[in-house]
């Protein structure tokens, strides 16, 4: 089996280059490809990796343009691997997270203060189960159409995470949560889907922006676009709801 | 750069010893040679122990007995006592702070039954308990504003003499991975929290690719004593062909083993080691053992172990909702490490540890299931505020050159390595030579042919090393001195294991196969004298 991957280093100058490898193993992941094309081809391969079992976000990166866990893909014959887009390559398919985990702290994605004596039913759980799974692998950070043209966009999973809290029984202090995440972003987010694709944990951070701007219509915020109308019609006259 | 705390690890532990010492008032600096959300913590599926009593009875006399009985006399009654004590305000904690815990129908934290428990006790969060822990701690310290660098890699801790010539720690040397420079970080205090050395079993572990006992043998090296270094637990239930780890909580549930003649063989909920020698000897008479929790049902499955479906069908290509899961037990827990006091405090001054990479005594021969996410809560306070307090009265100079000095040297020397034996292969080869030997079931020929291996290989060390010879995130470099930790803390385990000549808990020597209390009912201790290792045994 060949697969190509795409290699990059700073150093001495910066190079950039696609190569291919043959391995000899079926019905693997590609994590255990990249594995043995390190220990027995080419020990300057350069990747990230860790649980091998999806919950620690560590070995995300891109096959045929589609972002994946290394993990939990299975490699096919003529695989195209690649870094993760929008976030700046270190070497090869490792990336420099620091900015993207940066908009936790921008989003406040946090509970505002500790709780105490709430008891949380079973329908209290539910509500943020799927949103408490996300595991920081950055895939929907290298999806957003948006995050690639504003570096300022809060992006996917802050937003998700900010959610999870605004969302929780136990949160408290919710206007400034909603006043905080008004400028770049939950009304920046195009609503194209492309982060609930990619997700290996199933969450769509696209309906949490969804909730939120409606949490933040409830705090008395609109949409800017549709500037001072006051919802009903946009811009080009159509109404919108 | 300067603090009055600098912690290595960003896992559940170092997060949560940050939390407090931040709050006792200290300037706290975290370091990871990943970024904190990726750490071991968040492999922990099974729960965390509280005796709660919210599904069944239970008390806190109940989680004591249990955890001393499966401690098989190893245990500090004191540390055990004081761990199911702050049980139920280690997970109120939690829950102040957002974790989002699975619920019981009257809205109280849910809890399980795993095995050696007298009651359901481990609260949980499906079976993601450890990841939702460790990142609502994450979102904490972002909360408090706490500086975590991120791809750090330990090196070694930094001490000085103070006057009366006696070592105390003020600072770590670490390579950053992104640049390839040796950066030298002071502090008044360190906490080690670097989890534990289940790696050296390679690919049989169920442990990420981190578990390399870096802090551990650092701290070994810097004048530190471990303990009980021999005692490694075996989970019963990992993915036969990939070590992958399948939660206790799908045996707390009902879960049945079963060998290829379809026969229970074992209690499936006794404690871990008692279980993995079970699995074994099944395995060992040429039996396959398979996990069978297709009576529990479809829909069960999907709320409690959705993550367990999830693995069995990408790593073994089945559905455990219709079809038996293989399975084989591998090394998941490492109950030795750095030998810590009442008050997380190591023997050397300024130095503290906490998690899997330290020895609270609190698990003795045999950790049960629970009780180590609950470890890292209480004793990572304890920790965090310990050497807050330390750093408080802090007054010495620290002078850091001469170790960064060398720190730059080694960096620079392991570079020029021969290369002519390749560590890759070695590290694989230790990996097996440890599961068939100094596994889960050990004898002295056994273990003194793999003590003879691992003193040859540490011969031939520098005839590797890193074949990539470039500065930037350089994971071949990275890997070698991993590798270079595993082979030093090989050694430490061998001769504790070939010293405990009895059985007890997680150490079953087939040669002698019962407990011997009159001469090893004590820890086994090990500590470096001018780099030479030694052994001794100690109330």
């Amino acid at each position: 089996m060949k697969i190509k991957i795409k290699r990059y280093t700073r150093e001495p100058e910066i190079k950039e280059a696609t190569l291919e490898y043959e391995v000899d193993l079926v019905d693997a992941t590609l994590l255990e490809v990249l594995n043995e094309i390190k220990m027995k081809q080419d020990p300057s391969l350069s990747y990230a990796s860790g649980c091998r079992s999806s919950v620690c976000g560590s070995c995300s990166m891109r096959v045929n343009d589609k972002e994946v866990l290394a993990c939990a893909y299975k490699v096919q014959d003529g695989d195209l691997v690649e870094p993760l887009k929008n976030v700046d390559v270190i070497r090869d398919l490792v990336v420099d997270m620091d900015k993207a985990y940066a908009f936790n702290q921008k989003a406040k994605a946090w509970q505002s203060s500790l709780s105490k004596g709430i008891f949380l039913t079973q329908e209290d759980e539910k509500i943020n189960e799927l949103q408490s799974d996300c595991i920081l692998c950055g895939s929907c950070y290298s999806a957003c159409p948006v995050y690639a043209v504003n570096g300022e966009f809060l992006g996917p999973f802050a937003l998700t995470r900010v959610w999870k809290y605004v969302s929780d029984a136990r949160g408290s202090d919710l206007a400034s949560k909603i006043d905080n995440i008004q400028s770049n972003g939950v009304w920046d987010c195009t609503l194209c889907n492309e982060c609930a694709i990619v997700c290996p944990q199933g969450i769509s951070s696209k309906s949490d922006i969804e909730k939120l701007r409606a949490k933040s219509a409830q705090h008395g915020y609109m949409d800017p676009s549709f500037g001072s109308f006051g919802g009903g019609f946009g811009f080009d006259g159509s109404p919108s709801f | 750069m300067k603090s009055d705390v600098l912690i290595i690890g960003a896992g559940g532990a170092g997060l949560v010893a940050a939390l407090h010492a931040k709050k006792s008032g200290a300037r706290v600096m975290v370091l990871t040679k990943e970024y904190p959300t990726r750490s071991q913590t968040c492999m922990a599926q099974g729960g965390i122990n509280a005796a709660l009593g919210n599904a069944g009875e239970d008390s806190i006399a109940a989680h004591i007995q249990n955890t001393l009985k499966s401690a098989h006399g190893l245990a500090d009654e004191d540390a055990v006592k004081l761990l199911c004590e702050e049980a139920p305000k280690a997970v109120e904690w939690l829950d102040s702070i957002g974790v989002c815990f699975s619920r019981t129908k009257d809205a109280k934290i849910a809890q399980r039954t795993l095995g050696g428990a007298s009651a359901p006790r481990a609260c949980y969060a499906q079976d993601y308990t450890g990841l939702k822990i460790l990142h609502t701690l994450y979102d904490r310290c972002l909360a408090e504003g706490i500086e975590i660098l991120n791809e750090r890699y330990l090196l070694n801790l930094i001490t000085n003499d103070d006057e009366y010539n006696k070592p105390f720690v003020c600072g770590a040397t670490t390579l950053n991975i992104r640049t390839g420079e040796v950066e030298t970080y002071e502090s008044a205090s360190v906490i080690v929290a670097t989890g534990g050395y289940s790696r050296i079993y390679d690919k049989h572990s169920t442990n990420s690719v981190g578990s390399t006992g870096d802090g551990i043998a650092a701290a070994i090296r810097a004048g530190a004593r471990l303990s009980d270094m021999e005692f490694i637990q075996f989970h019963p239930t990992a993915l036969k062909s990939s070590s992958i780890l399948i939660s206790e909580s799908a045996r707390g549930a009902g879960g049945h083993l079963l060998n290829s003649k379809g026969e229970r063989f074992t209690n499936e909920l006794a404690p871990r080691d008692e279980v993995a020698r079970a699995i074994n000897d099944q395995i060992q008479n040429g039996e396959d053992v398979f996990l069978d929790i297709r009576h529990l049902g479809e829909d069960f499955i999907d709320a409690e172990l959705p993550q367990e479906r999830k693995l069995a069908k990408l790593y073994e290509n089945i559905d455990p909702v219709y079809d038996l899961i293989p399975i084989k037990p591998v090394a998941h827990y490492t109950m030795g490490g750095i030998e810590v006091d009442k008050n997380s405090q190591t023997k050397l001054k300024g130095l503290y540890a906490v998690g899997e990479c330290a020895n609270h005594k609190v698990h003795g021969a045999n950790r049960l299931g629970g009780n180590s996410l609950l470890e890292l809560i209480v004793f990572g306070m304890q920790a965090g505020v310990n050497a807050a307090a330390y750093a408080k009265s802090f007054d010495k100079n620290i002078d850091v050159q001469e170790q960064t000095q060398q720190a730059n040297n080694f960096i620079a020397g392991i570079k020029h390595f021969t290369n002519q034996i390749d560590f890759y292969e070695k590290r694989e080869f230790i990996g097996n030579i440890f599961y068939n030997n100094a596994g889960i079931s050990r004898d002295d020929m056994g273990l003194k042919a793999v003590l003879g291996a691992i003193r040859q290989i540490q011969k031939e060390i520098p005839f590797m090393g890193p074949r990539d010879k470039s500065k930037i995130y350089n994971t071949n470099l990275v890997e070698f001195i991993e590798f270079g930790n595993m082979v030093e803390l090989s050694e430490i385990i061998l001769v504790c294991a070939i010293s405990r000549n009895e059985s007890r808990g997680a150490h079953y020597r087939s040669d002698i196969p019962t407990e011997n209390d009159m001469a090893y009912k004590a820890h086994t201790i090990t500590w470096k004298d001018d780099a030479v290792l030694c052994a001794d045994f100690m109330e």
